[in-house]
């Protein structure tokens, strides 16, 4: 079923007026109400009155993630704290995280889309949803749990984690859909054979998986481990958190909601569009939110769009599944890691720059492990065991701080990282996705 | 004093040969090692002929290392006699950081390296002598 005719099945011509009729009134509520863009819009010497058409979005300036960061905590916001009900933040990079609001009516857009979303991906409201992403301040957990709210799904909030408990109730209460990292499904397979579960025996016939990137390959295996099919989901805490496109059942592209999120497909380099259906930055406007909305945000994703009808009716264009980034951001485990967090933590640590490599793979147990290498130059060598033991442990213990995921860290001989042209290769990514 | 050369290295195939091959190039004699492991990596501990320059060719070759000084004590090998010594110390309550030694086969002597936590609170040269042992000095140790 389709969660919201209306929109999600409007005429293209419809759906462009719509969309016009938002970015005129959004153009202007920004400028009156966040002095950030306000300032942003003079810079470039545009104003609400040069906003008339969805094609003069153009005409308006980018966000960026450095932007969101730079305003910490409520610079970007077009609304005072009062007004938001919720906030959620994400860990930073360098210096300051990254702060989200939502207000009442940003929660019910949430829920909106992520009821669409759930739709899309085959569920109905008789259904009994598992929700296995992290519930607390990353957007999975809730954001999935608003959506299946609003649709009227039985919820089990089991949250990441303790999986023979997540493989019990599954058997206990037989939810037909599951939401969680496609990597932790497939970890949790293991699990299921070693406690004498035959996984194709599972009750979830339906994955919702996202917050990290996957593979076709890895839609296969976890439809033949399981005997379910398995969509992708795709959405950033900045637009909303996950719910801004969602495979349907033909799993040919992510239907992007373009009624309240507007896609553009940018190349990264000049900012300029490219033509449809050809790879390039994915740039989304916030049409409808109130806390912080924001125009034209660059996600750093990579992805193809079309506006080619899908046999399922829906006439949001899709896009392609993440094709790459435009910066080094990784995903691991559903936590987004800059290797300048790495660098970071090292600096504070010896007040060196220690020559380092991520080293990200996924194992056996088909969860991401994170690697890091650090080079032991004259300035951080210690010709004491225990000190160089206590330096292992003391890097381990502030960059988990800092990602929240457990790594391992290890000293290297100086010069054996390779250097490629004088500079290090920072992230060596094994996983075969 | 004895000068300890320190190398980081990996714990993988080859490393401690490639401190070997960088000793030999420069024709430099080793006289003692140790390592300390600690998983995926370890120290290893030298005394050589020519600390210094052996340092240089190390480092020159990319490896993190240092020298230090420690105390070379030297004591016939009889039973009993590394019993005389860390007793004495004890007395004394002097704290051994680290020590490694060996016996020279051919003129039944016994070689001790060792670091103190508190090296400064008592004279081990003194100390020593009163079972007839010797700390080497640097003429004794470097102009063999």
């Amino acid at each position: 079923m389709i969660w919201n005719e209306k929109f999600e099945t409007m005429p293209l011509e419809e759906l462009k007026n719509l969309q016009s009729e938002r970015l005129v009134s959004l153009a202007r509520y920004v400028y009156d109400n966040c002095p950030w863009y306000k300032r942003k819009f003079n810079d470039v010497g545009v104003g609400p009155a040069d906003i008339k058409s969805i094609d003069d979005i153009v005409k308006l300036p980018f966000t960026n993630k450095l932007d969101m960061r730079d305003s910490y905590p409520f610079g970007l916001f077009s609304r005072p704290r009062t007004d938001l009900v919720e906030i959620h933040v994400s860990s930073g990079t360098t210096g300051n995280p990254t702060l989200v609001g939502y207000t009442r009516d940003d929660i019910s857009l949430w829920g909106e889309v992520m009821a669409r979303s759930l739709c899309c991906a085959g569920a109905v409201p008789d259904d009994t949803i598992q929700i296995a992403y992290g519930y607390g301040l990353f957007t999975g957990g809730l954001g999935a749990h608003y959506g299946a709210m609003e649709m009227g799904l039985t919820i089990i909030p089991t949250s990441s984690g303790q999986t023979k408990r997540q493989l019990k109730i599954m058997q206990d209460f037989q939810p037909r859909i599951l939401a969680c990292t496609p990597s932790y499904c497939l970890y949790m397979a293991d699990d299921a054979r070693e406690i004498g579960i035959d996984p194709r025996t599972a009750s979830w016939k339906i994955g919702v998986f996202g917050a990290e990137p996957w593979s076709e390959s890895m839609r296969s295996e976890i439809e033949q481990t399981w005997d379910m099919l398995a969509t992708d989901i795709y959405g950033l805490s900045e637009i909303i958190g996950p719910g801004v496109s969602q495979e349907c059942t033909y799993k040919d592209g992510l239907h992007l909601y373009s009624d309240v999120f507007y896609p553009e497909i940018i190349d990264p380099d000049t900012g300029k569009p490219v033509p449809e259906g050809q790879d390039g930055e994915l740039v989304i406007t916030t049409l409808t939110k109130q806390g912080i909305p924001l125009i034209r945000y660059r996600t750093r994703d990579i992805v193809s769009l079309t506006y080619e009808p899908c046999k399922c009716g829906r006439t949001s264009p899709r896009t392609s599944k993440i094709k790459g980034r435009t910066d080094d951001m990784i995903v691991v485990r559903g936590i987004n890691v800059f290797p300048s967090q790495i660098e970071h933590v090292l600096l504070g640590i010896e007040g060196t720059h220690p020559h380092y490599q991520l080293v990200i793979d996924r194992g056996a147990h088909k969860l991401d492990s994170v690697e890091i290498m650090v080079e032991v130059d004259e300035r951080i060598f210690s010709d004491e065991i225990k000190r160089m033991h206590a330096l292992e442990q003391k890097i381990k213990k502030e960059i988990e701080a800092v990602l929240s995921i457990g790594v391992t860290v290890r000293l290297v001989e100086p010069k054996t990282i390779a250097r490629s042209e004088g500079k290090a290769k920072r992230v060596i990514d094994k996983r075969q996705l | 004093m004895a000068k300890q050369l320190t190398v980081f290295m990996e714990n993988r195939p080859g490393r401690v040969n490639s401190v070997c091959d960088i000793l030999e190039e420069q024709g430099l004699n080793i006289w003692a090692f140790t390592i300390q492991d600690r998983g995926d990596f370890g120290l290893m501990k030298l005394i050589v002929d020519k600390p210094d320059r052996a340092q240089l060719a190390l480092a020159d070759r990319g490896f993190a290392c240092a020298l230090k000084d420690v105390l070379a004590i030297i004591a016939p090998d009889k039973p009993g006699n590394l019993d005389r010594l860390t007793s004495a110390l004890l007395e004394k309550h002097v704290n051994i950081k680290d020590m490694y030694g060996f016996v020279s086969p051919n003129d039944r002597q016994g070689l001790c390296f060792m670091e103190f936590e508190n090296p400064d609170a008592v004279d081990i040269a003194e100390l020593v002598a009163q079972y007839d042992f010797r700390v080497l000095s640097n003429e004794e140790l470097y102009e063999l």
